[in-house]
């Protein structure tokens, strides 16, 4: 009875993020359009809704009553796996990140790992629906989303790694608390354009879109893909955007911490602080995806190999000479 | 490479000002309308859906001189003729194919009375094609429905023509 009533909990927890989480991406695709059509004077979708904010909801209501189209040669229990697979690993690595001091779903001691690790296996639900879906655009699409998230996988990784040389913790909340004096941003401000550009070639956003380059590709990993598993793989993506900005907020941009801790701005509260600091990112992501032109494919792992991740590595060497010979390491007790 | 477009490079310069004539732009004045709301202003020459017009007096235009019918360069155009008891010549059938139809609008040039104009409407598709077969009566009915618009248009295009 008692593991009946600590499993009702738990589900309750859960909803308690899920739900946030898929609003705010609801949310945020209806704000990606109104700014790319905002920075091409369009209006953007302005209908449905106040302001159009229903538009995405309207949206998933079409796609949910759409005929799902399962191709006759794909394999057919990956072809159904795959956007699933992409949905729950967006959304599963939600449980880590922390709001404010308490408001956290898993408070582990791993938790910038566990990111990492989920936000790396997101690759698989593209390679999955690539391959199953036994086509030659879609499987392109997916060799290219392989490689692509691999390369800026790594220098993410390196890029962590200089965040936590100098809070000397793995849990989020610990990084976050590292930051009360200063954020990352400033110490670290190259750190954070590389972190940027990774974040968005790792979630395939211009100009790394290369997976679904429509003029090549017509829509990469995805185009055999109708109905519901179209707009799981596309929720999937931008609950993945919407992570990496979580993941820049707290690594860079000090989480819930306030800007200053002075009145006005530490009365708002952390959470609060906390999204309007992904809201920021986003709509960095955003500006960035309305001014760019794509890469091409060669430039793009040029960029990512031969200069992102030297740099981040070279900045590493930098980071830890620097605090070694100040003697400013975190040394914590094991 | 040269040193200042190194640095440029590296420092993401031009990216950065690009980001900056975004961010400028968004809040400018936008070029795209609400349309099913608000529409965009037409030129009086504007070559939309088809009319037959009347008279003041309530008498058709068309003198079935078959014009508009020899004319047009898709052959969308179909009429039948007979002599009215009064002895005037009328028409008995006009049908237009709008599917056929270019919308050059030298049917509405080529008459000599008026009668089949182009109107501003343009909003008139339709769930099937036979719906787009107009005969006589929808012409008609079209020309009555628009007479205020395009009586105004004549008058505006009149100098030019």
């Amino acid at each position: 009875m008692e593991y009946l009533s600590t499993l009702t909990n738990e589900l309750y927890k859960i909803a308690f993020i899920i739900i946030p989480v898929l609003i705010s991406v609801a949310l945020v695709v209806w704000l990606d359009r109104r700014i790319w059509g905002a920075v091409q004077k369009r209006k953007g979708p302005n209908v449905v809704g106040p302001f159009g904010l229903l538009q995405t909801v309207a949206d998933a209501l079409k796609y949910i009553f759409k005929e799902v189209i399962i191709p006759a040669s794909s394999n057919k229990v990956i072809f159904i796996l795959a956007p699933i697979v992409t949905m729950t690993l967006a959304l599963v690595a939600w449980a880590v990140i922390p709001f404010s001091d308490e408001l956290v779903l898993a408070n582990i001691n791993v938790g910038i790992l566990y990111l990492f690790a989920v936000s790396s296996l997101g690759v698989y639900g593209i390679i999955m629906g690539g391959w199953a879906s036994n086509s030659k655009y879609p499987f392109l699409g997916a060799i290219r989303s392989a490689a692509q998230m691999v390369s800026y996988e790594v220098s993410i990784g390196i890029i962590i790694i200089n965040v936590l040389l100098c809070v000397g913790s793995l849990n989020l909340i610990d990084i976050v608390n590292a930051q009360q004096n200063l954020w990352f941003v400033v110490p670290l401000f190259p750190m954070f354009v590389v972190f940027l550009i990774s974040a968005l070639a790792e979630t395939n956003r211009p100009p790394f879109d290369l997976p679904e380059a429509e003029a090549e590709l017509v829509s990469g990993y995805q185009t055999e893909y109708s109905g519901m598993m179209y707009a799981m793989f596309w929720l999937g993506e931008y609950a993945n955007i919407l992570l990496m900005c979580a993941m820049g907020a707290i690594l860079f941009l000090g989480g819930w911490l306030p800007l200053i801790d002075i009145f006005p701005f530490n009365a708002v509260p952390g959470p609060l602080w906390m999204i309007l600091k992904i809201l920021f990112l986003f709509f960095l992501f955003a500006l960035i995806k309305a001014i760019v032109p794509r890469y091409r494919y060669d430039q793009l792992m040029r960029l990512g190999w031969k200069i992102l991740l030297p740099f981040s590595l070279f900045y590493v060497v930098l980071t830890s000479s620097y605090l070694f010979y100040f003697d400013k390491l975190p040394v914590r007790a094991l | 490479m040269k040193i200042s477009r190194f640095l440029k490079t590296i420092f993401l310069l031009e990216f950065v000002s690009g980001l900056l004539i975004a961010i400028r732009e968004m809040f400018r004045s936008k070029k795209t309308i609400n349309y099913p709301y608000e529409k965009g202003s037409l030129s009086p020459r504007f070559r939309g859906e088809h009319a037959l017009r009347r008279y003041p007096s309530g008498e058709e235009r068309c003198i079935a001189c078959k014009l508009c019918e020899a004319v047009c360069p898709a052959q969308a155009i179909t009429i039948e003729s007979t002599e009215r008891q009064d002895g005037s010549r009328k028409t008995t059938r006009y049908d237009i194919d709008m599917l056929k139809c270019i919308y050059c609008g030298l049917c509405q040039e080529s008459c000599p009375v008026e009668a089949i104009v182009q109107g501003p409407n343009f909003e008139f598709s339709t769930e099937t094609r036979e719906e787009l077969y107009y005969n006589k009566e929808k012409l008609m009915d079209n020309g009555d429905r628009w007479e205020d618009v395009l009586a105004k248009n004549i008058r505006l295009d009149k100098p030019y023509r």
